[in-house]
């Protein structure tokens, strides 16, 4: 739009009286698409924007039109830090926010408290910001890792026959040196103390280009299963190294950030066989192919590469944009059907979210994801995980039903944990039983 | 005509020896600091001071700590985000474990800390130079990083080693606005970019001179070179600590130990290379220029996208920005190798013959 038709529209808008005011709910896409993680960013994010370019073509959010901007963050915390704080009041202030990097979602988790904005982390992050009374205004969406870590000491029993099967056994966790590696360690070590298996930790320092020693430890300890904790380069150098060792990649179990086709591409014949975590069904739905006929056809996709649609990272940001849209649709419910909704309101979308089956197959993504029903207690909202298996050219399911670990063992976990960063952070929290 | 220094007399040594002898000098900066403790204050939005202008000065504090290293004591050290760390995990600790601690006490003990860990770190220098120097300070780098997260103990036992910053309060008063952080930051940094000015000047910057230019000829005319070089790597460690502190408490507030990662020591080593080496205004111009460049390239870019229709695929803005920001610092090695800092040096003596050069 040109400047002269922006004065000609401002000037229209005012002769009627100036009550016209663009039904827009603001976005911020704080991203990224350079770097060594411009796989995951560009996947997620496109995947997200598309559905959002989806939602206005068929009419927006009762009317509503979502815009957004984006802004690149490479992934370093502090440019991801100044681009939250550029964004978040522009176009009437930002009405959630989620920055897919565990840096940026900790250097922001304070400010998005004091500015009202609510902030999702799907599948990363803290995992007890699960308590909502210690942390209104985060939502790890979905599953965080503790209960994915509970997801995955439950398939493996379920794959011996029982929990308890899991008695001496031997299970290696292999883990990227960092604060996402050792996030499921106290997870890992319950589980370990209650079913009795032994676990060996193993730490691969960053960026993990470098495994054979871990490997060769691997192989002289022979454990029955090894948990791949994983992310970038670790993940196919992990699979390569594994063959070179002949440790069998079927017994390899990997996190859902070691799960993507960036992943195992890579890896060549050495990932055939491998399995990990997803919280994406993978396969075709008629979502995607909605996507694929009204904005791709219409040149309005944002990925460039077409053969990534549907891929695991973009069906995670298509996922991510589902529930963000759905949670501005409950907040409309309660405040009012055809309004911009601030972040406060965003929040109780949020904390009230209710997708279930018939909402899913409605939005033509039936088991896409796991139904999602938060409270204020549970800002999780699901805490099912599924299983996939690479077949050398496709991911395949290969759990038929969602797999949930022990959550109430979880659950009070995360409220220990929740409690002391309460104590130390001197907050109070909220009581849930008198919030509407 | 206005920069030039005749009829300015110095009757006594103290007025010789002043920071700034030119009275032209000493008035920029009267305005550049009211500037910066008035005028921001007053017209800034939060956006600028906390994205903007608070990382600027805690980069420029670990700059300035780095360039004492560096610059003048001409030890090259890739070890600065380490010291930060040390810096941010000690004061956090301090906070946490003594109850009623001033955080100004904390800061201080936490840089203490970190010039301990630099004093460590610095014995190879006695017997190293150079390069392989550098490569000893990355086991710094690696070792502080490794043990923070290796050692629950400092992290208060948080299971994935990421801790929350407290509350900054002095005497009952919260900072807790972004323009109160700012200011907090402003003092701190000016307050020690005042030391480090004063201290380069003294009988210890001109010894780690001398140890930078020629050790041999320095410890042969009296110098201690153990003595020198570590009080250099104390002190540089002791300002790269604050800024750690600060960088924890005053801009992110919950950082985990891989923040301070190799990257970052990289960044702050380039910040010194284009503020200039052996500079107390280079340290300032060179954070400038690493932490302010990529904001205002992406800024601009979404200018052009938006404003003026510019369609451009996703994704190649971000490229083109990386390019153009590596283009720039190629430009300016080439252009002036001694940094922005004599590029500035050069510009005020062509201001002091101007408009008639011989």
């Amino acid at each position: 739009m040109n400047i002269a038709k922006k004065i000609l529209l401002t000037l229209a808008l005012m002769a009627s009286g100036g009550a016209v005011v663009a039904a827009e709910q603001y976005i911020p896409a704080i991203d990224y698409r350079v770097g060594p993680y411009a796989a995951g960013g560009s996947g997620f994010f496109g995947g997200a924007i598309d559905y959002m370019t989806l939602v206005n073509i068929n009419g927006g959010i009762n009317g509503v039109k979502l815009i957004w901007e984006e802004c690149e963050t490479e992934y370093n915390a502090s440019r991801g830090v100044e681009c939250y704080e550029r964004l978040k009041s522009k176009n009437g202030g930002a009405s959630m926010v989620e920055p897919l990097s565990t840096g940026i979602a900790y250097g922001i988790l304070d400010r998005v408290a004091q500015d009202k904005i609510p902030m999702t982390t799907l599948g990363y992050g803290r995992s007890d910001a699960a308590d909502g009374r210690v942390f209104p205004y985060v939502f790890p969406l979905i599953t965080s890792y503790w209960n994915q870590a509970a997801g995955m000491i439950k398939y493996l029993g379920d794959k011996e026959g029982g929990l308890d099967k899991l008695k001496g056994k031997k299970i290696a966790f292999l883990y990227h040196d960092s604060a996402f590696g050792k996030e499921p360690f106290p997870v890992l070590e319950a589980y370990a103390k209650q079913v009795g298996f032994e676990l060996l930790k193993l730490a691969v320092p960053h960026p993990g280009n470098e495994q054979q020693s871990q490997w060769l430890q691997i192989r002289q300890a022979k454990p029955d299963y090894v948990i791949l904790w994983g992310w970038g380069v670790m993940n196919p150098t992990a699979l390569k190294t594994a063959q070179r060792n002949g440790y069998p990649r079927e017994k390899i179990l990997g996190v859902w950030w070691s799960g993507s086709e960036e992943d195992v591409v890579p890896a060549g014949d050495a990932a055939k066989g491998y399995t990990s975590m997803t919280f994406n069904t993978p396969g075709n739905y008629p979502l995607l192919d909605e996507l694929k006929k009204k904005v791709y056809a219409a040149g309005k996709g944002n990925l460039e590469d077409k053969s990534r649609i549907g891929s695991t990272y973009h069906m995670r940001g298509v996922t991510a944009g589902i529930l963000w849209v759905e949670a501005i649709r409950k907040a409309q419910e309660k405040f009012g059907k055809g309004k911009v909704m601030t972040g406060e309101q965003v929040r109780w979308g949020f904390e009230n979210l209710n997708v279930d089956e018939a909402k899913l197959k409605a939005l033509g993504a039936l088991g896409m994801l796991p139904p999602v029903k938060t409270t204020c207690l549970d800002h999780e909202g699901s805490g099912a995980v599924k299983v996939q298996r690479w077949d050398g050219a496709a991911w395949k399911s290969i759990t038929p039903n969602w797999v949930v670990g022990d959550r109430a063992m979880i659950r009070k976990m995360m409220e220990e944990s929740a409690g002391k960063y309460a104590v130390e952070k001197k907050i109070t929290p909220r009581d849930c039983s008198k919030e509407g | 005509m206005f920069y030039r220094e005749a009829g300015q007399f110095k009757a006594t040594y103290a007025e010789d020896s002043q920071i700034f002898p030119i009275r032209q000098d000493r008035i920029g900066m009267a305005i550049i600091l009211l500037v910066a403790f008035v005028a921001v204050p007053l017209f800034a939005s939060p956006y600028y001071f906390s994205a903007i202008l608070i990382p600027f000065l805690i980069f420029a504090l670990a700059t300035l700590g780095l360039n004492i290293l560096t610059g003048y004591a001409g030890q090259l050290s890739l070890g600065t985000a380490a010291f930060m760390a040390v810096g941010a995990f000690a004061s956090y600790n301090f906070m946490l474990r003594i109850d009623g601690m001033p955080i100004l006490i904390a800061f201080m003990l936490s840089g203490l800390c970190a010039a301990a860990v630099g004093i460590v770190f610095g014995l190879p220098s006695l017997r190293i130079r150079g390069f392989y120097l550098a490569a000893s300070t990355l086991a710094t780098q690696f070792f502080i990083v490794w043990c923070l997260t290796k050692i629950g103990w400092f992290t208060n036992y948080s299971s994935s080693g990421v801790i929350t910053a407290q509350q900054i309060e002095i005497l009952g008063y919260a900072f807790d606005t972004p323009m109160s952080k700012y200011l907090f930051v402003l003092i701190v940094v000016s307050v020690m970019a005042l030391l480090a000015k004063n201290m380069v000047r003294s009988n210890t910057g001109r010894s780690w001179m001398a140890i930078r230019d020629m050790d041999m000829a320095a410890e042969v005319i009296g110098f201690r070179p153990m003595r020198t070089k570590l009080l250099a790597f104390a002190v540089s460690s002791f300002y790269c600590g604050v800024a750690g502190a600060l960088y924890a408490y005053a801009y992110l507030g919950t950082v985990e130990p891989e923040g301070f990662s190799i990257e970052m020591s990289f960044r702050i080593l380039f910040m010194v290379i284009i503020g200039g080496i052996g500079s107390v205004l280079g340290s300032f111009l060179g954070s400038a220029f690493i932490v302010l460049l990529p904001t205002a390239l992406n800024v601009m870019f979404h200018f052009l996208e938006k404003d003026l229709g510019l369609e451009l695929p996703s994704g190649i803005s971000s490229s083109v920005e990386l390019m153009v920001f590596g283009a720039l610092i190629i430009f300016f090695l080439i252009v002036e190798p001694h940094g922005l800092a004599r590029l500035w040096q050069i510009g005020k003596e062509k201001l002091r013959l101007w408009p008639f050069p011989h």
